[in-house]
């Protein structure tokens, strides 16, 4: 079987398969389950400097092709959650802590206090007052965030970029002018669902992200634009539930894929993509590295 | 799928703080299987089925306390039934359950009948005025009561009843109830763990065993899709009883 493992964003993996934040992230129990399971690396649930209990519920809601969610950042806080990545490190793939806050100084302090294998900045959740995206969406806001958590700390620094705006490869661009180590593409879109029966917005929040099979033609062009453009490494996530999906995402220009809403069927996803990439690349004769970015024109000619 | 809607065709009073609503559909759920239960403008929350088409809740919070003001003709949205629940096994079964705990057992014990199982109930309440579902168990076989203040039946907690019942006469035991009373049954009956399916809570957030706000350490079990009735040999080697994550994540004291 060709090697699957692969040094990407900084960090050494066995695979290129993470488990994309906010899935099953609270706790360093499942993060090892996922761990045990196949995955690459881990992101853990976003974390701030305050705890928050999200928002009311509904949270989830099915739509066609996907999910809505508005967990609305519910986290203990950094304070109360090394314990929890220190218990997911015991599996030893890396572990990446995906945080959040509303202005640079508040991401750097996060970063300083917690230890991990990486950081992963949250400025693209799309459904929180203060957070995520209304930051994200900023390129100079994107910049100076990246700068202040590079400087305080010596770990790897992804950036993950929301795709609700109308030119993602700016805010690429602006994460790595920051320093950023790689880029993760993209988080959900903003949406809603409206329940006809009433008139209630279905989500507590009213507003959410889609995720899920609906949006992975705009993860696939928006890791594409990024990996066209950019000099550092693109980790695709967006709807990636195969291995046929994790395929086109690298060939997007992906070095590594997050899997997410995929999770819904359990964790045999891992293993189940991770299996068909091998397979894929026997059969084709070919490497990872000659995969990554083969939609690109110049490997193309 | 989106939130089903229901009309609540019924709602009747079982105790103080109780209160049992009748839905306009039967969701064919297994009992110990759960729904979540949106109330509009105010939360989603996960509720035990009492019968095919009823759910028994406590007040507890904001968004019990909305559903109670809910009358019938009022209507709420449905999801489910979601996860797992109790699996009939052997031919002569056990309730245990403590408060409101006993409501999926009174809905498991009348399957359990009907299919021809011997039943037998151990439930425990505070005092006679909290008893619900007295008639429901009676109907089904020996029913031991106890109330903490010994208003009615043995008094104490359900454990002191434990002395009247030898648990190998029973090929398979139920328990639902607050943590601590199920808990301390479980560590008091190690041997019978491998036969005792238990129904635990934790705090749900997607209900889907994606957002792992449930996970119950130290293997990470879903209880929303997993769960949430649980083998007892297993809720001995994890968290319960012990500690419990609440809604920001951060550990805290198990309740009850």
């Amino acid at each position: 079987m060709p090697s699957l493992s692969i040094h990407a964003g900084g960090l050494q993996l066995n695979n290129p398969i993470l488990l994309a934040a906010g899935i099953l992230g609270t706790t360093g129990a499942s993060l090892c389950r996922a761990a045990r399971a196949g995955a690459g690396g881990v992101v853990t649930k976003s974390v701030g400097s305050l705890p928050r209990e999200g928002h009311p519920g509904p949270t989830i809601v099915h739509v066609d092709g996907g999910l809505l969610n508005a967990m609305g950042l519910p986290n203990p806080s950094y304070k109360d959650f090394q314990d929890e990545i220190d218990k997911a490190r015991e599996s030893k793939v890396p572990v990446i802590a995906s945080i959040f806050g509303s202005f640079a100084a508040e991401f750097a302090q996060i970063a300083r206090s917690l230890k991990a294998d990486a950081f992963e900045l949250n400025l693209s959740c799309p459904h929180a007052e203060k957070y995520g995206s209304e930051l994200g969406r900023y390129p100079d806001l994107v910049e100076s965030v990246t700068g202040a958590v590079k400087a305080a700390s010596n770990v790897p620094v992804w950036v993950k970029l929301t795709p609700n705006t109308a030119d993602i490869v700016e805010l690429g661009l602006a994460a790595q002018r920051g320093g950023a180590d790689a880029i993760v593409a993209i988080n959900t879109l903003k949406a809603m669902a409206i329940d006809i029966e009433t008139g209630y917005p279905i989500l507590g929040n009213r507003f959410g992200g889609l995720s899920g099979p609906a949006i992975k033609p705009v993860a696939v062009r928006c890791v594409y634009e990024l990996a066209g453009r950019l000099e550092i490494p693109v980790i695709g996530v967006g709807g990636v539930s195969t291995w046929e999906d994790a395929v086109e995402m690298i060939m997007a220009g992906a070095s590594a894929v997050q899997v997410g809403t995929a999770l819904l069927r359990g964790y045999g996803v891992f293993e189940e993509i991770t299996t068909g990439l091998s397979r894929y690349l026997e059969r084709k004769s070919m490497t990872l590295e000659d995969l990554c970015g083969l939609a690109g024109k110049e490997k193309l000619q | 799928m989106r939130p089903i809607n229901s009309v609540i065709q019924e709602v009747r009073s079982e105790a103080p703080l109780i209160r049992t609503f009748r839905l306009d559909r039967n969701l064919d759920p297994t009992p110990g299987q759960y729904v979540m239960v949106w109330i509009r403008g105010v939360d989603e929350i996960p509720m035990s089925f009492s019968g095919p088409d009823t759910i028994t809740v406590q007040s507890v919070g904001e968004a019990s306390a909305a559903l109670f003001a809910l009358g019938a003709g009022r209507t709420v949205g449905l999801r489910g039934p979601l996860g797992n629940g109790f699996v009939l096994r052997g031919k002569r079964v056990l309730l245990i359950g403590g408060g409101v705990g006993t409501a999926p057992l009174a809905f498991l014990g009348e399957q359990a009948k009907g299919a021809g199982y011997e039943v037998a109930s151990l439930l425990g309440f505070r005092s006679r005025d909290d008893l619900i579902f007295q008639d429901r168990f009676e109907a089904l076989g020996e029913t031991i009561i106890t109330t903490d203040d010994g208003s009615l039946g043995i008094q104490g907690r359900v454990a002191s009843g434990l002395k009247e019942l030898n648990l190998y006469d029973y090929d398979q035991i139920y328990l639902c109830g607050p943590e601590m009373m199920m808990w301390d049954i479980i560590s008091r009956t190690r041997e019978h763990a491998q036969k005792t399916q238990a129904c635990i809570n934790r705090y749900f957030k997607c209900a889907a065993g994606i957002c792992g706000s449930c996970c119950l350490d130290p293997d990470g079990l879903r209880v929303c899709v997993e769960g949430p009735v649980i083998m007892a040999d297993r809720l001995a080697e994890s968290e319960f009883g012990r500690y419990r994550r609440g809604p920001t994540g951060s550990k805290g004291p198990c309740r009850g």
